[in-house]
């Protein structure tokens, strides 16, 4: 006995809205089983975890300082999976973005004027899209697979940072701490209301970023070309629309906006460079991207949801005593409900009561024979 | 009314009961191999099969006529067991059945042959076969079965033959091979001769006369009245996934069968005076490409010209270059030269299919859900997905959209084109194949091009959308445009044509006028005789 997925001919409207809902449910009751099998009290474990953290101000400034980049990388991610370009790499591109971003504060700090911010940000940004630029090439020229490419580009930009911050860019001043020097005031990103709390520009870019994607993607020619080279690669082309082009400025779309929130990061919450600016924020906003529906005004809200974990991460830490490894676990599950509720929206699950006969398989063997796939497959695809 | 044909609108035992009376000679042939009664099968609300009635005695060729969307492909995959009845009873040999896969259908003697094969290109013919029998069976037995069967029924095959390079035809053989092997007492063939050319259908009906002789039972699908009639003892006719009709064809005519099929009679795409043809405004010269992957087709040096209010067919066997021919004007592939080819009197080889569009010309490609549309998208994104060039009200320079005027404009196409949709502005997907096809038409006929080039109009259309489309594309023609019309349906080129190619191999011949063209020369041409000396005569 066997179980296979059947596509569904329609899928409700109504359920697809609310997955994203569900799956936070599904997380909820799974986080409830696991504090209880860790001997704590479910309920005392969700409150302190979820609720608790935003019951004061400072906190949720702190929710606004993890929830920036989030959104920020996620913006970008949400163009470029809509394009059907599958840019995992966006962690490294977060730390190229805030290595290349304080180049001027750390090489040159007699370098002071107004305009030292406004050169960081465009800076961050640029190495944002360059480094991003690489996998867009190779998969442009060679046709190579960007997920693998990008993803491994993560580690290089990490231990690259590492090597900066220990070698060549170390505090000279820093008792051989592995950090760069401190920015000066003119390099840091100004907080919004510092008299309640540590929150940054980082957060408006966030938000403005939201909404520029969210009219490009529903009101341009160019959001339209992104649209139909997800929807369908065949359908683009004749179109007119290229899809090495395409590649190209999506990747280098949310490489920019990677980098963006990496300089952000460092010049508004860290103030330095350290061997360690982010704590897996370019891969929890690929996250957010899916929870968000793949849109970019979605992605506030998961992005917002997703910096709770964070939080709340830490506040078990402190009052519960776990590990604030728990913060990963949450949001693994999520991904893992949200991905989960998705399918389960577009497919059934069918029971097959024997082992498949070799000889029902063969009508099925090419993509191609899509009439004999619909007839094999139960002719679910009958309504079509 | 129809002589010789016993109308069923109702589904009732009794009616059923009366049939099997009046058609004397089923009963005097054998028993009845399979009885279908009042098999009914919902989709959502929608009937797709309304109480079906068919019975096939053994040893008949039994015909199986309807429009796409009639409920054919519904019942049938109700026989082969990969869909259930809602309602209804399945009797196989007079004891009830239930078909629950395709594994079960197989075992008690119900054979398929696809329209759309399932073959894996780079094997060979007796590996793909092997595919579908027993692991253990060593590949030497079945490629020496294969042999056997293909010399008993005339189907010639070379088992150790790559699929890759076999013609459609050929192909067509291992799949009728691979259903023999299962020894099957009925088979059921799906529009097998649509991929054919005239000469390799005649063959077909050879073999299939000899299964007949065996005592072997064969469902035949199609839509093509003319072969219908010609092989085929009895014939049911559906329409709106209700049995019309069960009748003898020999004793109806063609036009009495679409009659039944469509409900209403066919109209024919009146031709209009043919005009003096004006200037080249499409003109390839010496197009050649290379094979863009192992399986796809050569094109060796096409050359062709369509003038202004000239209507030019393509005729051809799939598989022959068509696609790529259709590409390479489109612009979605690139050439070398720019010379190659010109849109009114333009160099236009090297630009794109966004410029070649701006120079006036439009393009249809053959597949409507994928190409020709995106299907998860609406009608008027697809409407801006071929007009975002050309259309400066649509898409601004700023690069802003307009999407009021795109979804006027979607609107006003529909209602030029009689497209019937449920919504105002559904999805592609949701649209019947004919439907959707008169909106893809539509959206290039709205810009009024110059140059027009389209790959198999009507492909899987129905009758009334299929002669809607012919019409509107003699009038664009009579109107000063320069029409290319691509498609495997000879009728449909002998209608609307002022004169065909047939391209073969990726050659093209010379353009036969159509007065001096007749369907055994065409198909001639399409089987490869001679094709290549037109070609270089015509270049």
């Amino acid at each position: 006995m066997r179980f296979e997925l059947v596509r569904r001919p329609e899928r409700s409207a109504l359920f697809s809205a609310l997955s994203p809902f569900l799956a936070f449910g599904l997380t909820l009751i799974a986080g409830a089983i696991l504090f209880a099998l860790i001997g704590q009290n479910p309920v005392n474990a969700l409150y302190s975890y979820f609720v608790e953290p935003l019951t004061e101000i400072w906190s949720l400034h702190e929710l606004a300082i993890k929830a920036a980049p989030l959104i920020l990388i996620a913006v970008g991610l949400t163009i470029c999976y809509r394009s059907n370009n599958w840019n995992i790499g966006a962690e490294g591109q977060f730390i190229i973005g805030g290595i290349v971003g304080s180049i001027l504060p750390v090489l040159y700090p007699e370098f002071q004027s107004p305009l030292v911010l406004p050169l960081m940000l465009l800076m961050g940004m640029v190495g944002g899209a360059v480094y991003a630029a690489v996998p867009a090439f190779l998969k442009a020229r060679f046709n190579t697979n960007e997920i693998l490419t990008s993803l491994m580009l993560v580690y290089v930009a990490q231990l690259l940072l590492d090597w900066l911050v220990r070698g060549p860019w170390r505090n000279p001043g820093g008792m051989n701490f592995p950090e760069t020097r401190q920015f000066d005031a003119q390099a840091v990103l100004p907080e919004l209301f510092p008299s309640s709390g540590r929150a940054n520009w980082g957060i408006v870019f966030a938000l403005v970023a939201a909404v520029l994607a969210w009219l490009m993607l529903s009101r341009t020619l160019k959001g339209f070309e992104i649209r139909v080279m997800g929807a369908s690669p065949r359908a683009a082309r004749f179109a007119g629309f290229s899809a090495k082009r395409m590649v190209f400025f999506v990747f280098l779309l949310s490489g920019a906006l990677a980098g963006l929130a990496g300089i952000s990061e460092v010049s508004g919450a860290i103030g330095q460079l350290r061997p360690t600016i982010s704590p897996g924020y370019g891969f929890t906003a690929i996250i957010v991207a899916f929870l968000g529906r793949l849109n970019p005004l979605g992605a506030v809200a998961a992005g917002l949801l997703l910096a709770l974990t964070y939080l709340g991460g830490e506040a078990a830490q402190i009052s519960l005593g776990v590990s604030e490894k728990v913060a990963r676990v949450f949001q693994g599950m999520l991904l893992f409900f949200v991905l989960g509720c998705d399918t389960l929206i577009h497919y059934r699950i069918r029971r097959v009561a024997q082992a498949i006969a070799p000889s029902s398989i063969t009508d099925t063997p090419a993509a191609s024979s899509s009439e004999a796939a619909a007839l094999e497959a139960g002719g679910t695809g009958g309504a079509r | 009314m129809f002589q010789g044909c016993h109308k069923n609108r109702q589904t009732g035992l009794g009616e059923q009961q009366g049939l099997q009376g009046l058609d004397a000679r089923v009963s005097s042939q054998g028993d009845r191999l399979l009885q279908v009664e009042g098999l009914t099968k919902l989709f959502g609300t929608l009937r797709a099969c309304d109480g079906v009635n068919l019975d096939i005695a053994r040893g008949e060729i039994h015909a199986l006529l309807g429009e796409n969307g009639a409920g054919k492909s519904t019942l049938v995959k109700m026989l082969f067991g990969s869909l259930e009845p809602n309602v209804g009873t399945i009797l196989w040999n007079n004891q009830n059945v239930r078909l629950t896969n395709p594994a079960e259908a197989r075992k008690l003697g119900i054979g398929m042959v696809f329209q759309h094969f399932s073959l894996f290109e780079a094997l060979t013919a007796a590996e793909n076969i092997a595919l579908s029998l027993d692991a253990t069976t060593p590949l030497r037995a079945t490629a020496d079965r294969a042999r056997e069967l293909s010399s008993a029924y005339g189907l010639p095959l070379d088992p150790n033959a790559l699929v890759g390079d076999l013609s459609v035809g050929e192909r067509q053989r291992i799949e009728i091979i691979r259903c023999l092997l299962q020894q099957p007492e009925l088979i059921i063939l799906d529009e097998p001769t649509s991929v054919l050319t005239p000469q390799e259908a005649d063959k077909l009906f050879e073999t299939l006369e000899r299964l007949r002789a065996e005592g072997k039972s064969i469902l035949y699908i199609s839509h093509r009245l003319e072969e219908v009639k010609r092989i085929c003892d009895r014939a049911t006719v559906m329409r709106h996934g209700k049995v019309v009709a069960h009748c003898d064809p020999r004793q109806e005519t063609a036009a009495s069968l679409a009659r039944m099929m469509v409900g209403a009679d066919v109209k024919i795409a009146s031709r209009g005076e043919g005009t003096t043809a004006g200037e080249p405004r499409l003109v390839v010269r010496n197009l050649s490409r290379k094979p863009a992957n192992p399986f796809a087709t050569a094109l060796k040096n096409v050359s062709l010209s369509v003038r202004g209010g000239e209507l030019i067919g393509i005729a051809g066997v799939a598989g022959n270059g068509q696609s790529e021919l259709f590409e390479a004007i489109s612009g979605e592939v690139l050439q070398d030269q720019a010379e190659t080819v010109s849109i009114r009197s333009r160099p236009a080889g090297r630009i794109g299919i966004s410029e070649r569009r701006r120079l006036g010309a439009a393009f249809v490609p053959e597949e409507r859900l994928g190409h020709a549309a995106a299907p998860r998208m609406t009608l008027s994104e697809n409407l801006l997905l071929a007009r975002h060039h050309t259309d400066r009200t649509f898409a601004g320079k700023s690069g802003l959209l307009h999407f009021g005027a795109v979804k006027r404009a979607a609107q006003r196409i529909s209602q030029a084109m009689d497209v019937r949709k449920s919504g105002d502005d559904p999805e592609a997907s949701a649209l019947s194949g004919g439907n959707l096809q008169k909106f893809i038409i539509g959206r290039e006929l709205d810009r009024q091009p110059a140059v027009m080039v389209v790959n198999q109009p009507t492909w899987g259309v129905d009758a009334g959308a299929a002669a809607r489309i012919r019409q509107a594309l003699v009038e664009l023609a009579r109107a000063g445009s320069a029409v290319l019309v691509i498609s495997q349906d000879l009728d449909e080129l002998f209608e609307i044509s002022d004169a065909i190619a047939v391209m073969h191999h990726g050659e093209l011949s010379a353009p036969i006028p159509i007065a001096e063209a007749s369907f055994e020369r065409i198909g001639l041409l399409m089987g490869g005789a001679d094709a290549s000396g037109h070609a270089t005569a015509a270049a």
